[in-house]
């Protein structure tokens, strides 16, 4: 006797209806297992193989890309690797920290306004989040460019050479970098600012708290949930980032994403490219399993 | 220190002014087959892969909602979903590298070209319009549903004339999405486009290498424009719809 069962009003056999749901499941999981999962665990017995001579991949195993990630190439013992996989946690880290400390203002600046104005504002922190990340790292090469105020500017002070533009150069990789996560900070952020009880705000103040301490004690508890989906919205792409340093960075700003196109890109290597990658993912799942353990659901939207 | 946004705005404003107020770029765009080429590749390449992230992504939505499904299976399936938007893009670009140079021993269709860029846009598509989805079904009353079946409604008269309907805000809205994220993606189509399908952010990309034109700034400005207007349809349409 089959187990029947009434789901949203219809009488069914529980294995019908499930039999149905899989049906309905099933093109979406076999695209992503296919295009999603299988390629990415691929990445790892690719990781132990060698670049033939003309780019074809050789199934020679052995812990030699690993060895070249760490800097033992074959021309001996260079820092630049792990130089660039520190930079890219430097880099991320700092990325992260400035939007936190831009978003906080932000968030309570569009909390503060009034009705359709408060849509506008965060329309205007959509905007650049929906532009093409390209369209908008170019657009700081055209802003700080020699014949902008900018420069213009600094050479005025005498801090700037005339006619030098202000990439490449670690200020303008940040610069790129805050600009192109904000948004991701700002808006889960406001989401928790939204719905801030300003009482236990306060409190704090009542109770003689600082600036600071009411801070951490009023505000931060109670925005925690945001602040980390945006630390993690922002930290975890700016680990995998290469258009902004590529753009605006030079060659002493290479980051591992800078080192994974070069792999697949330029050297058309992919077993070393794979074997980036896989730090990459390290990384990354390094930070969510901090994230799992610290972080809560938030909504969104 | 609303900025941001502001900025970006200014941004495109310098790229017009570059040119020297004149509209004579944006006359020449349309001369430049490379560019309009590019255009008609992105834009083709943003049309093929929302349609089909669309139907992927609703059907899983619906499998996923309206199914009597155990706490682990659920739980799993919300990981499949979440698993592509927490990737980083440059993970999925490099294992598709790989994917499809494998796949190429076995069949010529993975040549670097349209199909292995629809197919990576739609695998990062398919998640975000899922979510979208699957929120709007959570959001309508089980009620509606009951109503159609006790006017005794068949399964498929069900799905066309109640479910369907209440649910095309949501469908559309993630389709707009999967559209915008298309237009906007540049990491995947970098690694799977082949020479013979650049688009519009590949080009302005090897520009930048090459020295920047008034029509780059040009074209930089157009689909910037274009971006905004198709957001805040959607924007409009799913709070019309809400």
């Amino acid at each position: 006797m089959p187990r029947v069962l009434v789901w949203y009003g219809e009488l069914t056999a529980a294995s019908s209806l499930a039999r149905r749901g899989l049906f309905l499941l099933l093109p979406g999981l076999l695209w992503l297992l296919a295009f999603l999962l299988l390629p990415s665990l691929l990445l790892i017995p690719l990781s132990f193989a060698q670049r033939g001579a003309f780019g074809e991949v050789v199934w020679d195993f052995s812990l030699e890309n690993y060895r070249r990630l760490l800097g033992f190439g074959i021309l001996g013992f260079s820092l630049d690797n792990l130089l660039a996989l520190g930079r890219t946690l430097w880099v991320a880290f700092w990325t992260t920290l400035i939007c936190v400390l831009l978003a906080y203002p932000i968030a309570f600046f569009i909390r503060a306004q009034e009705g359709r104005r408060r849509y506008l504002f965060l329309a205007l922190v959509l905007v650049p989040f929906w532009t093409n990340l390209v369209i908008r790292t170019y657009a700081w090469q055209l802003l700080l460019a020699p014949e902008m105020p900018l420069a213009r500017f600094l050479v005025g002070l005498g801090l700037w050479e005339p006619g030098m533009a202000l990439f490449p150069s670690a200020f303008a990789v940040y610069v790129g970098m805050v600009s192109a996560f904000l948004p991701f900070m700002v808006l889960p952020l406001y989401s928790s600012v939204e719905r801030l009880d300003p009482s236990l705000v306060e409190a704090a103040q009542d109770l003689y708290g600082g600036p600071w301490r009411t801070f951490v004690h009023g505000v931060l508890p109670q925005t925690l949930p945001g602040l980390t989906v945006g630390v993690i919205l922002t930290f975890i792409p700016a680990m995998g980032m290469f258009v902004v340093p590529d753009l605006l960075g030079g060659a002493k700003h290479l980051l591992v994403g800078n080192l994974v196109q070069q792999a697949f890109y330029t050297m058309r290597d992919w077993p070393y490219g794979a074997a980036l990658s896989l730090v990459l993912i390290l990384l990354t799942l390094v930070a969510l399993r901090l994230y799992r353990r610290y972080g809560k659901e938030v909504d969104l939207a | 220190m609303l900025a941001v946004a502001l900025f970006s705005f200014n941004r495109t404003r310098h790229g017009l002014s570059w040119g020297g107020f004149t509209l004579d770029w944006y006359l020449r765009l349309f001369s430049n087959e490379a560019i309009l080429e590019a255009a008609r590749n992105t834009f083709l390449l943003a049309l093929l892969s929302t349609l089909l992230s669309t139907l992927l992504g609703t059907l899983f939505a619906l499998g996923l909602e309206r199914h009597p499904w155990g706490r682990g299976f659920r739980a799993f399936l919300e990981n499949v979903l979440y698993l592509p938007v927490v990737t980083p893009d440059l993970i999925l670009a490099a294992a598709l590298v790989v994917a499809f140079g494998f796949l190429r021993a076995v069949s010529s269709l993975f040549e670097p070209g349209l199909l292995t860029m629809v197919i990576g846009h739609v695998t990062f598509q398919v998640a975000f319009v899922a979510l979208v989805v699957a929120s709007r079904l959570r959001s309508l009353p089980r009620d509606l549903d009951e109503a159609a079946r006790d006017l005794y409604a068949t399964y498929p008269v069900y799905l066309r004339r109640v479910l369907l309907p209440l649910l095309a805000p949501g469908i559309v809205a993630g389709a707009m999405l999967a559209f915008t994220l298309s237009l906007d993606d540049f990491v995947i189509s970098f690694f799977t486009a082949g020479p013979a399908s650049q688009t519009l952010p590949l080009i302005i990309y090897a520009s930048t290498r090459r020295g920047l034109t008034p029509e780059i700034h040009a074209v930089s400005t157009l689909i910037f424009l274009v971006t905004v207007v198709l957001v805040l349809s959607a924007e409009r349409l799913t709070r019309r719809a809400a």
